[in-house]
Order: C-alpha cells, then sequence, then structure tokens
C-alpha cells in the first residue's frame, strides 16, 4: 500500500465517458488499483467522493463557472494535488461544452464553460472524446513510475509524459482548424490519414492526400492535432515503441 | 530535438536480405521483388492478419466498393492512378491492389475503421516511414485510437525519398513526360531517374532534377528513409533489378519473416554478395537525413526572429 501513488478523480461538467474509458480497462484497471493506484476519491467508482490531499488528481469535464460549487471545487484540486491530469477534451480543450449557450434545464443559468486550464494550472493533457483506456492506462502506469520507479524509470517517464504536459503548457482550445495553421499551413502534413481515424465525429476526410475538415462537425476535441505525426514526435520515446509496450503491458499482468 | 547520429541511418534491425517472391504469378503485379504482396498473401493465408490497409486504385474501388471508405460514387470524378486505401481481405484482393503509386495515399485513415466496421482483429498495413511513426504514436499515444494498437499484427514499411501530391503526378506525366495517366503501366524511381512506363510499350525518363520541385513539403521534414518503424521495412535500393532489399526490425517482424521463410514465400540473397548493396542504401539514407536536417536548421531561423514550427520533440 504504501508503495501506491495517491489518485483522485474530480468530475466537473463531463458526461460520464472519460470514467467509462477508464473503468473500459477491464482488468487492467484491477491490476491498476491492486499494484500501483491508492484511489482516494472518485464520483461514480469510489465511496469517498470530496477532494483530497493525493499525488495525482484527474479531472473529467469542464468547469462552469456560473456554478460555484465548480469552481470551488477546481480550486480545491489544484490546492490538493501535487500533479493535476486533465482527462478528456473536455477537461482539455472544452470540446463539447465549448458550443455551450445555456437554458439547459434544470440549471439553465450555467450557461459558461472553460477548459479546466483557464482557472488553474494544468500538468498533462489526456485529450481525447473520449479518451481512449489505452491512453489512461499508459498515462497511471507512467505517473506511477514517475513517482515511484528507478532512475532509469522516471527517465522513461519524463520522456513518455514529456509532449502531453508540452500540450498542457500549449493551450485550452482546439480544433480541426489546427490540423490547417499548425500543420499544413506551417508545411508539415504528408498526408499519412492519422487525424482522420483519431476523429470520434468522422469529420475529417482526405482529398488529394490532405485533410479536408466538416468544420460544422468538429467538436474541439483536440484528438486529431494530438494524434498527428506532424504536431508533436518523439523519436526517444517512439523509437522504443516495442519495450515501451512490452514494459506497459508487464505492468498489468 | 533528438538528433539521429550518422551510422544510425539505417535504423534498427534484427537482419537485413535481399530477396524476392517465389510466386511468379504474383511478380507480375509487383514494383520490385513482390515482397510486400507476398508478406500479407502469406499473413492472410496463415491467419497472423485477417486483412490489410493499402493503397488501392479506382479500378479496385470501383469493382469492390465495400472495401473502401469514400463517399464519392461518382467513379467518373476519381483519376487514374489516384490512390485510395482500401481493405484487402484474400490474395485475389492484394494482387488487384498491387504496385506503387507515387502519389499521397493516407492509409492510416483507415486504421480505426478497420477494427470497427471491418471487422479485422489482426491488421496488415503497408506504409512510407512516416506513416510508421504515425502507426507506432497511435500505439503509444492513442489519442483518438481507442483498441487499436494491439490490433496492429504486422506493419509492413516502404523506403521512402519523398512523396507527391497527385497533381504533381499529374504534371509530370502529362506534361513532362508527355503521356496521359491512363496509359500509364507503371512509375518508378531508380537509378537516378524517374520512369514512367506506358501499356503499349512506350518508356519515358525524368531526370530526378525535374521531379525535386513537384515533391511535397511536409517530406522535406522526414528523417527516416528505410522505414526505421515498420516491422518489416523494404525497397529496391541496394539489390539488383527485380530483388528488394529487406529489413527485419521487431519481434513480430521477425517472427512472420522466419515463418515466410520457412514456408518457401522468398528466395534471398545475403545482402553482402548482391551490387549495390547497403553502401547504396547507407548513402541515400545519409543524403535525405542531411539534407532534411538542414531545412530543419533553416526553418528554425525562417522569418525575422520567428521560426517555422519543428515537430520534433
Amino acid at each position: 500500500m504504501a508503495d501506491k501513488i495517491t489518485v483522485g478523480y474530480t468530475h466537473l461538467s463531463g458526461c460520464t465517458g472519460c470514467t467509462v474509458a477508464l473503468a473500459d480497462n477491464y482488468a487492467g484497471l484491477l491490476t491498476l488499483l491492486d499494484k500501483y493506484v491508492d484511489l482516494k476519491y472518485m464520483p461514480t467508482l469510489a465511496d469517498a467522493r470530496h477532494i483530497q490531499k493525493v499525488d495525482v488528481s484527474f479531472v473529467e469535464g469542464s468547469v462552469c463557472i456560473n456554478d460555484k460549487l465548480a469552481v470551488a471545487e477546481i480550486k480545491e484540486t489544484r490546492e490538493k494535488s501535487a500533479v493535476v491530469v486533465a482527462l478528456g477534451g473536455c477537461a482539455c480543450y472544452g470540446n463539447i461544452t465549448r458550443f455551450s449557450r445555456g437554458g439547459q434545464q434544470n440549471q439553465p443559468a450555467h450557461e459558461a464553460y472553460l477548459p479546466i486550464g483557464d482557472l488553474i494550472k494544468v500538468d498533462v493533457y489526456i485529450p481525447g472524446c473520449a479518451p481512449t483506456p489505452q491512453l489512461i492506462r499508459n498515462v497511471a502506469v507512467m505517473a506511477y513510475l514517475l513517482l515511484k520507479g528507478d532512475k532509469n524509470q522516471k527517465d522513461l517517464a519524463t520522456a513518455y509524459l514529456k509532449p502531453l504536459m508540452m500540450a498542457a503548457d500549449k493551450g485550452t482550445s482546439a480544433c480541426f482548424c489546427d490540423l490547417m495553421t499548425n500543420v499544413i499551413n506551417q508545411g508539415l502534413c504528408m498526408g499519412c490519414g492519422a487525424c482522420a481515424a483519431a476523429c470520434p465525429v468522422n469529420a475529417i476526410t482526405h482529398e488529394y492526400g490532405k485533410p479536408q475538415g466538416e468544420r460544422d462537425l468538429c467538436i474541439k476535441c483536440g484528438a486529431c492535432y494530438n494524434q498527428c505525426p506532424r504536431s508533436w514526435f518523439s523519436f526517444d520515446v517512439v523509437s522504443n515503441y516495442e519495450a515501451i509496450n512490452e514494459a506497459i503491458m508487464a505492468a498489468l499482468q | 530535438m533528438k538528433v539521429i547520429e550518422m551510422g544510425a541511418e539505417l535504423g534498427i534491425y534484427k537482419s537485413c536480405v535481399s530477396a524476392r517472391s517465389t510466386d511468379k504469378e504474383l511478380l507480375k503485379h509487383a514494383q520490385d521483388g513482390g515482397i510486400v504482396s507476398t508478406l500479407f498473401a502469406y499473413a492472410l493465408d496463415e491467419g497472423i492478419i485477417d486483412g490489410a490497409i493499402v493503397a488501392a486504385s479506382k479500378e479496385f474501388a470501383k469493382a469492390n466498393p465495400s472495401k473502401i471508405m469514400l463517399d464519392n460514387s461518382n467513379w467518373d470524378m476519381i483519376e487514374p492512378w489516384r490512390p485510395i486505401p482500401a481493405i484487402v481481405n484474400t490474395k485475389a484482393e492484394l494482387l488487384a491492389a498491387a504496385g506503387t503509386k507515387y502519389n499521397i495515399s493516407p492509409n492510416v485513415s483507415l486504421l480505426k475503421e478497420a477494427t470497427r466496421s471491418f471487422g479485422l482483429d489482426k491488421i496488415g498495413i503497408v506504409g512510407t516511414p512516416c506513416q510508421m511513426q504515425a502507426v507506432r504514436k497511435a500505439q503509444l499515444y492513442p489519442v483518438g485510437m481507442r483498441d487499436v494498437g494491439a490490433s496492429i499484427a504486422l506493419a509492413v514499411g516502404i523506403f521512402c525519398m519523398e512523396n507527391f501530391p497527385y497533381q504533381s503526378i499529374l504534371q509530370l506525366v502529362e506534361d513532362h513526360a508527355a503521356m496521359k495517366m491512363e496509359s500509364v503501366k507503371k512509375m518508378e524511381i531508380g537509378k537516378g531517374k524517374f520512369w514512367v512506363y506506358g501499356k503499349r510499350g512506350q518508356v519515358v525518363q525524368l531526370p530526378l532534377k525535374v521531379t525535386h520541385k513537384y515533391e511535397q513539403p511536409g517530406c522535406h521534414v522526414c528523417l527516416d528513409y528505410v522505414a526505421n518503424l515498420g516491422d518489416i521495412s523494404t525497397g529496391s535500393v541496394g539489390s539488383p533489378d527485380g530483388w528488394s532489399t529487406v529489413f527485419v526490425r521487431s519481434k513480430i517482424g521477425d517472427s512472420v519473416w522466419a515463418k515466410a521463410m520457412a514456408a518457401g514465400c522468398f528466395e534471398t540473397q545475403a545482402i553482402e554478395k548482391v551490387k549495390p548493396g547497403l553502401e547504396l542504401v547507407s548513402k541515400l539514407a545519409n543524403e535525405k537525413i542531411s539534407k532534411n536536417k538542414k531545412t530543419l536548421e533553416e526553418r528554425a531561423t525562417f522569418g525575422v526572429g520567428k521560426a517555422l514550427r519543428n515537430p520534433y520533440i
């Protein structure tokens, strides 16, 4: 027990899809909880629901700034966590909650939603709508190695998490347009197709080998840009894909 | 940014040979030694993969509309030699799709859908070095690729100096080589030339000096010539005509290659014994890497106190 990292899960304005994605690790989740993670609080999956002092907090959902409780919770999460991970498109970039204009029952005055990075400093992003069980798992294992591992494991975890930390530094807005402004306009697109595969709403097709976005369909989750090998790419990490995949799978046995 | 050291230009590999398919029928459809087609045909037969993502043609797509993801049903709008990513499940389909198209085929775009509506549990995928990078990033950082990574059963990379937009190929073939796209039987880059072979037997060669300006700009920051991240990677360079150079890189690649060899799928020669051999592969790889590292350096000081973005961290 002493060797586990303590983890919390704060649930703001999100659809619980991120929670389900975490749970969809099935046996892997049980291994995580057995060996590596002491889950201190989490609505839905744990008895304790109130925010406590932890090593790592995962935050699902954006913050409704018209909701005092939500604002207090995100601030408390920051104060009580060594590392804050924005889990999923809403926490990272606002995602579908960017389109809110209020008026919904039973809180019609709840109209303004912000990604958590607009209110607190966020350390790591796990983008995606929903984020994948595999990326959540990888980040959880790497967070454990970072805090409890030996020097080599810490180095590996640092290298692995670095691009997700850089994504957290980069900002709180995302759109298909990022592919245009930061990849194609920068002369970096080579037409691999990863963006189209990553898009959860099939808003991206390819015309003559370059991404074509149906921008009205885009939910601003950031999956396309972050999946693009020309958004960020670490030779150090990706060249060792075989060893890293094996290490993660072995850790979850 | 991680600098690729000289000497690492061929990537990590367990073995390297010069190889050719023993399937004479298949070789008629193949670009060089028929390595990709033979590997996938064998892997399909043995159940190592249950389908493969390949770059097919309009003819293939028209005959097999359920194997592609394309809304456009107006086939007259799709040009000859435009690659269309497709899923093949049989050797016949594989052969119908074989051959290098020399323009961009976003094969990775089918990677997730392959496991969904196409129902694959064990995916084969062929692609350029950058596409192998996309595949491995998708495995390590699956942002939008749920349940995909573990389904990738065989990723075959092809050597690549650069790729072309479709319209570039159109211009090279129709303007420079003065041939109609639909009359072209095969395109090839080799021996320092771009070759266009017509269906009636005519051959036109263009010096690469002519083709350079038509290259896809995104290729100019690529630091991988021999698909370092494929399970197996292959290309014609280094081997005699009709043969291909093959690097076996990962555990998966090693296992599949050993089984395919044991099954008699390939004849091989020691790479040390063939001309021009690995020396030429190294030379071209180093040329590509040096040239593109220079491009990356120039991008860092491109404007006045303003840099173009570097994708590598």
